[in-house]
């Protein structure tokens, strides 16, 4: 008897853990697709003309790019489907290859984005194709949210 | 007893003639029909065409250009799986033997050429509000676009809304197809925004909650609700949602995609931005002077709901 209950308090325990850790990975990657909208700002706002064009800070934000898209794709394990509100839809589950694809090729640019935007000029013509990712995954990808 | 029945039978049905009658499908008028056959002007219909977001359902799936409307995107709601028609040029399994006035019955009255009622997973009724001018001005934008064969499969539906002629009913409850008159205190602007969001953008149709038998609910229009294919949330883009953006901030999301703080809008509205980018740059500024006009309200009280397939 004793012994039953230590071993349901042990699967008990053990399942939680499971679950808080499915939990902490939705947290993970929700951070992380902050950090890339945070890193996006203020090119964004330069895009638009309301900051002035500031070459270090454009180069830190596509580095953040290319990382986060190395690490992004790792934060999808399988069992971290619902929960934690989490905005990923079952498609990334059952279309994994075309998810992680795109990620690789929004790395890609992100990285010869790195050595292509030398200047205001260069910037203006190639961040805009770098960041039409965003929406291209999100469109398959992410729930609407409010 | 014996004279219950005759009696019983006889308004039954004079029941079922009225629900005949008030359910019948219901044409435009030749008053309203006025010029619809005229000829039209096809720059003007292209701009109809990507503020109707037409490609967004009728464009084959699994391919990018979004001049091929074979249809057969599946829509899985609570009702069941409307599947998307061909309204490609092709003669057969498209709409290419169509006359202007027959497209301007789909949209305006969602009826068929055949005289039935369409779902209104179809919004006609944000379209029974456009201009007739501009319904034949798409005609003539989409009699240029490419045939493609192949007619979609028929919707899944459950009882009873598998039956068509309750749609009849349907329209009585929520079609209102009384067109957008200019309002004269408002600005050029502001009246172009109202007419391209709540008639052609039909921007209402999904940000807006529904009720059990799929109407809008009018007091919550344009206040967000669940997704009612149920991927999500629709966001609330009255002042409650969006009162903390510029007007500037609602044209360049249009245009991009993203929020002004640098989020990347979702699911079916990254489909919509596509459309909205390919209007004049005055357009999206109108739609945004329109919608930022909107006071704020509370839309329905989110519960937990996993996401479906």
């Amino acid at each position: 008897m004793i012994r039953g209950i230590f071993i349901a308090a042990a699967l008990a325990a053990g399942l939680s853990s499971v679950a808080s850790a499915q939990n902490n990975v939705i947290g993970e990657r929700q951070q992380l697709m902050k950090g890339l909208a945070q890193a996006g700002r203020a090119p964004g706002a330069m895009l638009k003309g309301e900051q002035a064009f500031d070459l270090a800070a454009v180069q830190a934000s596509l580095k953040t790019f290319a990382e986060t898209a190395k690490k992004a794709p790792t934060l999808f394990p399988v069992g971290s489907e619902t929960g934690n509100e989490t905005a990923a839809l079952p498609k990334i589950w059952t279309d994994k290859a075309d998810f992680e694809a795109k990620w690789a090729k929004f790395g890609a640019d992100a990285e010869a984005a790195q050595s292509a935007v030398k200047d205001e000029a260069s910037f203006k013509s190639t961040f805009p194709n770098v960041v039409r990712a965003c929406g291209g995954c999100h469109e398959g990808y992410r729930a609407k949210k409010n | 007893m014996k004279r219950f029945f005759p009696d019983f039978f006889l308004l039954i049905v004079a029941a079922v003639v009225v629900a005949w009658w008030i359910t019948r499908p219901a044409m435009l008028t030749a008053s309203e029909a006025v010029g619809v056959e005229r000829p039209g002007d096809l720059a003007n219909g292209e701009l109809v065409f990507n503020a109707g977001g037409c490609a967004s359902c009728h464009m084959t799936p699994g391919q990018t250009d979004r001049r091929r409307l074979g249809g057969g995107l599946a829509l899985k709601t609570d009702f069941g799986t409307f599947i998307v028609p061909n309204i490609s040029t092709h003669k057969a399994d498209g709409i290419g033997a169509w006359t202007a006035l027959e497209l301007a019955n789909a949209m305006q009255r969602g009826v068929s050429p055949k005289g039935e009622h369409y779902y209104p997973a179809f919004p006609y009724a944000a379209y029974a509000h456009a201009n007739i001018d501009d319904l034949r001005d798409l005609m003539v934008y989409l009699r240029t676009l490419p045939a493609v064969s192949g007619k979609a499969a028929g919707h899944d539906l459950q009882f009873p809304f598998s039956m068509r002629r309750f749609v009849g009913l349907w329209k009585v409850l929520f079609l209102d197809a009384a067109p957008i008159v200019d309002n004269p205190t408002q600005t050029e602007a502001w009246n172009r925004g109202h007419y391209l969001a709540d008639a052609l953008g039909h921007c209402g149709e999904c940000h807006s909650p529904r009720n059990f038998l799929g109407g809008i609910v009018q007091g919550q229009r344009y206040a967000g609700g669940p997704d009612p294919e149920g991927r999500g949330w629709v966001p609330n883009i009255t002042a409650k949602g969006i009162g903390s953006w510029s007007k500037a901030d609602v044209a360049d999301m249009l245009a991009t995609g993203f929020t002004p703080d640098f989020d990347s809008v979702g699911s079916s509205m990254a489909d919509v931005v596509k459309n909205m980018a390919a209007l004049p740059k005055a357009d999206r500024l109108a739609i945004a002077e329109y919608l930022k006009s909107l006071p704020a309200v509370d839309g329905p009280t989110k519960l937990p709901k996993p996401p479906k397939k």
